[in-house]
C-alpha cells in the first residue's frame, strides 16, 4: 500500500462564494427541456443546509458516461457532463439526455444514474453522491442502492414531477433530517 | 462474482474534514451521517474531456481582457498537473478565478469596501499541454477581510478548478503565495491537518521564469488523484 514513489494528491479547498467569476461560462442558468428532443430529462431541486435553509452558492456537476448530447451542445460541453449552480433561493435545474443502464465488470447492470459533485461555500471538500430516477425497474437490484440502508435510499432517487415522464425533482440536503447519502473519496 | 473495488479514500490529514468548526460556514453545511463506500464502476472510472473550443484568446492572460492594464503586481503563474505516479496529466482543463490587487472580487455579493478595477475581471482558463503544463499571466491578488471571526482576513490566493483523467480526479483548491503571514491565521488554509500537505498549496517564487523589468513568476505543481490509465472518452477537437 505504501510506496515511496507515490505522490500525494493536492488538498482540496472550498470553492468559496465567488466561484461564478470562473465557473459560470459552463453553466446553463436556464436549461430548457425541449419536448421534441426525445430522451431528454430535467432534474430540478434545491440544496439545503442543516436547518433547511436554501444554499444559494452551490455548484453541482453531473456526470454519466452513458450520456450523449445533441450537436448544438458540442462546442460547449463534453458529452455526459453538466454543471449547474443554485440561485438565490437555493434552486437548481439541469437538463440532459436520460442516462442509460450501465454494465458492471461482472455483467450485472446498474440502474440509470448520474454521479453528482457538490461544491459550496462551507464545503472544504466537494461532496460525492449519485442521483437515480423514480420508477426505473433496475433500481431495486442496483448494486449501489442495495448497499444503502433502506431508510436513506430515497435521498438518492429523484421523484417524477406530476404527470411528467421526463421531469424530476431531487433535493440535496447537506445535513440534518433526510441528509443525502454522500460517498467517501 | 467479481468483487468490485471501492473508491479509494484519502490519506488522513491530507484532505480537510467536511466539519471544521474553525471555518464557521462548514458547521451547518457538512454531512454528519457516515460517508458510504462506493464501488468503482464505469461511472467513477470515466470523466469528461474538454476541448480547446472552450478556450478563448486572452483566457490565459488576465491582464489583457480589457482595454487598459489592470492595477497591481503583474505575475506569471505556471506549473504542471501530475497524477499520483508523477506522470503529466495532458489535456486537463484548468479554471482559475481571483480577487483583484485590492482584494476585491468582481462579484455582486462581494461587499468589501475596496475598489473594483475596470481592467480586471479575474477569470481565466487553459488546457494543459503534452507535458501537463499550464501557464497564465495575471495580477497578484490582494488579501481581503471576511466575516468568519473578528478581524478575519484571507491570505492572498488564486482559486483553481481542475479536471483530470476521470471524474474522481476532480479538484477545486486554492493556490497561496510564499511568505504570506496570514496563512497561519486562516482557518481555510489550516483545515488541512498535515503540515506538508498545507505547504504544497503554497507556490514557489520562480526567478527563472520571471521576466526582468516586467513580471515575477510563481511555480505551482498540482497532483491529481489517479494512478494508471483510466478509460475515458475520446477527446473531441
Amino acid at each position: 500500500m505504501t510506496d515511496d514513489s507515490r505522490l500525494i494528491p493536492a488538498g482540496s479547498q472550498t470553492v468559496g462564494p465567488f466561484f461564478s467569476i470562473g465557473l459560470d461560462y459552463l453553466i446553463d442558468r436556464a436549461p430548457v427541456l425541449h419536448a421534441d428532443k426525445a430522451g431528454r430529462i430535467e432534474v430540478r431541486g434545491r440544496v439545503l443546509d442543516r436547518d433547511g435553509t436554501p444554499v444559494p452558492d452551490a455548484v453541482l456537476e453531473f456526470w454519466s458516461p452513458s450520456l450523449t448530447v445533441s450537436t448544438a451542445d458540442q462546442d460547449q460541453y463534453p458529452s455526459g457532463f453538466r454543471r449547474t449552480a443554485t440561485d438565490i433561493n437555493g434552486n437548481f435545474a439541469v437538463a440532459a439526455m436520460r442516462p442509460a443502464a450501465a454494465p458492471l465488470e461482472d455483467g450485472r447492470m446498474q440502474a440509470p444514474h448520474m454521479l453528482v459533485l457538490v461544491f459550496a461555500r462551507g464545503l472544504l471538500r466537494h461532496l460525492l453522491t449519485r442521483v437515480y430516477f423514480e420508477n426505473e425497474p433496475g433500481n431495486t437490484a442496483d448494486t449501489v442502492l442495495k448497499e444503502i440502508p433502506a431508510e436513506r435510499r430515497a435521498t438518492l432517487i429523484a421523484r417524477l414531477e406530476n404527470h411528467q415522464t421526463n421531469s424530476y425533482q431531487w433535493d440535496v440536503r447537506l445535513q440534518g433530517q433526510d441528509e443525502t447519502v454522500f460517498f467517501a473519496w | 462474482m467479481i468483487e468490485l473495488r471501492t473508491v479509494e479514500t484519502a490519506i488522513p490529514g491530507t484532505q480537510p474534514d467536511y466539519h471544521f468548526p474553525g471555518y464557521v460556514s462548514s458547521i451547518a453545511r457538512s454531512p454528519r451521517m457516515p460517508l458510504v463506500l462506493l464501488p468503482e464502476t464505469l461511472t467513477e472510472k470515466t470523466g469528461p474531456v474538454f476541448g480547446h473550443g472552450l478556450i478563448r484568446q486572452q483566457d490565459d492572460d488576465l491582464t489583457a481582457q480589457h482595454a487598459g492594464d489592470p492595477l497591481g503586481e503583474r505575475i506569471f503563474v505556471h506549473g504542471r498537473v501530475l497524477d499520483e505516479d508523477g506522470r503529466p496529466v495532458r489535456g486537463a482543463l484548468v479554471e482559475v478565478w481571483q480577487a483583484n490587487a485590492s482584494g476585491r472580487y468582481l462579484h455582486k455579493m462581494d461587499n468589501h469596501d475596496a475598489p473594483l478595477d475596470p481592467n480586471f475581471s479575474g477569470a481565466g482558463r487553459m488546457i494543459t499541454d503534452e507535458d501537463g503544463r499550464y501557464c497564465f499571466k495575471t495580477i497578484k491578488p490582494g488579501a481581503y477581510p471576511w466575516g468568519n471571526h473578528y478581524n478575519a482576513w484571507r491570505p492572498a490566493h488564486i482559486h483553481f478548478s481542475l479536471f483530470g483523467a476521470g471524474i474522481l480526479s476532480r479538484l477545486v483548491t486554492q493556490m497561496y503565495f510564499p511568505g504570506d503571514p496570514l496563512q497561519p491565521l486562516d482557518p481555510i488554509f489550516n483545515s488541512i491537518a498535515d503540515e506538508e500537505a498545507r505547504r504544497r498549496m503554497i507556490s514557489r517564487l520562480d526567478m527563472d521564469r520571471s521576466e526582468p523589468s516586467f513580471a515575477l513568476a510563481y511555480a505551482w505543481d498540482i497532483v491529481l488523484r489517479g494512478r494508471r490509465d483510466t478509460p475515458f472518452e475520446e477527446a473531441r477537437r
